[in-house]
């Protein structure tokens, strides 16, 4: 495999244009109820702060603090662009197949109707050393949901 | 009629190592003859563990092949056999360090004989307080008000194991910093120094910096402070001609995998009159001399660190690599590597937006470089680098103090052996060129 395959232009653009990147400036909506999580990854010291913000069942709002390699912080922003209106029930669907196209190893391919621009994170299956890069805000995600519920 | 002859101290001048010779060395290294991801290997993570040389390889597998017993028991042909290879090997390390034979401990690797060390200056300190063992253990144990001083460049291996230590004992921990060039504060060691220090533990050579660390200075130190002195030689034994009672440390410690020998086998060296006193870490068999269903009394070093069966093939096999180094020339290779190392820094600082860690070029280093690049993220770093058949070592190198200090988190490693040419270093330059550009930085 390519080393375009694993960096497509989607995350790179990603890694520098950081959607819901930066907790101080964006405020949380009144009234949501909240949840917060922070993982690190002690191998290669990548790190993210993750808050959701639910409404009416809804994920009105993420955003995040982190640092970290290209993947990770792509796999940040991709998550949170991608979840913002999503259902919390949806959201936690996602992140399952998500997690299982990571850890096949390449076995199962990305669905875009289900992952959109998260599909773009198949080829780091192939990586082993990777993957928990591209997990690491989905694993926070899912823990702040479970804390906002 | 005048006899001509030649003095025998007129020795032939020995040439430096070059290219062409490396050239013969890769042929022993079977590993480094293939291609990865279509590209020949440029193997630069020998910092991490290096590769064994088919020697190394011959050794372990003829013990097995013709060899292989328990050591120290059984009276039949194949225990004798084992036993001779197994004493054979600590004779060669011994000799490889300018140690007594005795005084040359086996350990899986450098980790468990710090750990081993740490462990015994703690059961020092339980022996002396209830009057069991050597009077002179109450000097060597480690207890409240004293003090165990290490340095800010520490590996995590010759750090955690000195703040368990302070932990079990009451002792205090204390680092010498360094400056932002990477040297230890010698003036400021000086003053951490006193006579409350027990051990001072530090690196030879940096796994991160590539500095070389002023020993005889530290030891100077160390000896005015009445404290143990303990060396961490693992970037140090394999690289370059090491005698300890030169250095005049009373302990040092390094790693058989690192120096072309397989993982699982390591050394402690300590001082004679140490080791016979210091209460052992880890019991069992093979370790005692009188055993009663209420006590037992233990054999001197180095059988009373060495409890259970031993690593026996890997110590055969560490000794084959050690002959190895040995006949390639340590001070040769020392000098090739640190040509290598000065190219690494040369051609890295002459790239835009990479930081270099410690010395400078042209400053005295081994042959690595640990590296900073401006905008990209070590883990990419070295993926990119991957595609291209680079293999080099990324993250904090179990050194997180400092890279805290230096104001990061990760870090590119390249690392040199005797195996490496200069277009192993000129391939890995070209292509931390291409880096920043690839990731639109």
């Amino acid at each position: 495999m390519s080393l375009d395959q694993l960096y497509q232009q989607i995350i790179l653009d990603h890694s520098k244009a950081r959607h819901g990147s930066g907790l101080a400036g964006i405020a949380a909506p009144a009234g949501a109820s909240m949840g917060q999580s922070h993982q690190l990854n002690p191998v290669c010291g990548d790190e993210v702060t993750l808050r959701v913000a639910v409404e009416d069942g809804k994920v009105a709002q993420i955003s995040w603090d982190g640092e970290g390699c290209s993947i990770s912080m792509a796999s940040a922003s991709v998550l949170s662009e991608l979840a913002e209106g999503m259902t919390v029930d949806e959201l936690h669907a996602v992140i399952g197949n998500f997690r299982e196209v990571l850890r096949s190893r390449g076995k199962i391919h990305a669905d875009p109707e289900i992952l959109g621009d998260a599909a773009a994170f198949e080829g780091v299956a192939r990586y082993a050393a990777r993957v928990k890069c591209a997990m690491i805000s989905w694993v926070a995600a899912e823990d702040a949901l479970n804390q906002a519920a | 009629m005048a006899l001509v002859s030649t003095p025998a101290t007129l020795e032939r001048a020995v040439p430096a190592m070059d290219n062409a010779e490396v050239l013969r060395i890769r042929n022993d290294f079977p590993i480094l003859g293939q291609l990865v991801n279509g590209q020949r290997l440029v193997y630069l993570d020998s910092g991490a563990t290096s590769q064994n040389p088919l020697s190394v390889i011959e050794a372990e597998q003829e013990f097995y092949e013709q060899r292989n017993a328990a050591v120290h028991r059984g009276a039949h042909y194949l225990a004798v056999e084992a036993t001779e290879a197994f004493e054979d090997a600590r004779q060669t390390i011994a000799d490889f360090i300018g140690a007594g034979y005795a005084e040359t401990v086996w350990t899986s690797n450098a980790t468990e004989s710090l750990n081993l060390l740490s462990y015994a200056l703690s059961n020092a300190a339980l022996w002396a307080a209830q009057g069991r063992g050597d009077a002179r253990l109450k000097d060597l144990a480690v207890g409240p008000g004293d003090q165990i001083v290490v340095t800010e460049m520490e590996h995590h291996a010759n750090l955690i194991p000195w703040q368990e230590l302070a932990f079990r004992t009451g002792a205090t921990l204390r680092y010498i910093p360094i400056d932002d060039a990477g040297a230890l504060r010698l003036d400021m060691a000086a003053e951490i120094l006193g006579s409350k220090t027990k051990v001072l533990a530090f690196t030879h050579a940096s796994n991160v910096l590539g500095t070389i660390n002023p020993v005889q200075e530290l030891v100077a130190l160390g000896r005015r402070a009445g404290a143990l002195v303990v060396l961490d030689a693992c970037q140090s034994a394999p690289h370059m001609p090491l005698n300890v009672k030169e250095l005049d440390v009373d302990f040092a410690v390094f790693s058989g995998h690192k120096m072309l020998a397989p993982t699982g086998i390591g050394v402690l060296y300590g001082k004679q009159d140490l080791l016979d006193v210091l209460p052992p870490f880890l019991t069992g068999g093979s370790m005692i001399t009188t055993v009663t269903m209420e006590r037992a009394e233990y054999l001197p070093a180095p059988q009373r660190f060495e409890a259970g069966t031993q690593r026996i093939s890997q110590a055969v096999a560490l000794a084959a690599a050690a002959n190895y180094l040995t006949e390639t020339g340590l001070d040769r290779v020392h000098r090739w590597e640190s040509e290598l190392g000065q190219r690494m820094v040369a051609g890295l600082e002459s790239i835009p937006g990479i930081r270099v860690l410690g010395p400078a070029a042209g400053q005295e280093r081994i042959g690595l470089a640990a590296f900073h690049v401006d905008g990209v993220h070590a883990h990419d770093v070295g993926q990119f680098l991957d595609s291209r058949g680079i293999a080099v070592r990324v993250g904090h190198h179990c050194a997180q103090p400092l890279h805290r200090r230096l104001g990061l988190t990760a870090t590119t490693r390249a690392s040199a052996y005797l195996y490496n040419t200069t277009d192993d270093v000129d391939a890995f330059l070209e292509a931390v060129a291409g880096v920043r550009s690839y990731f639109r930085v």
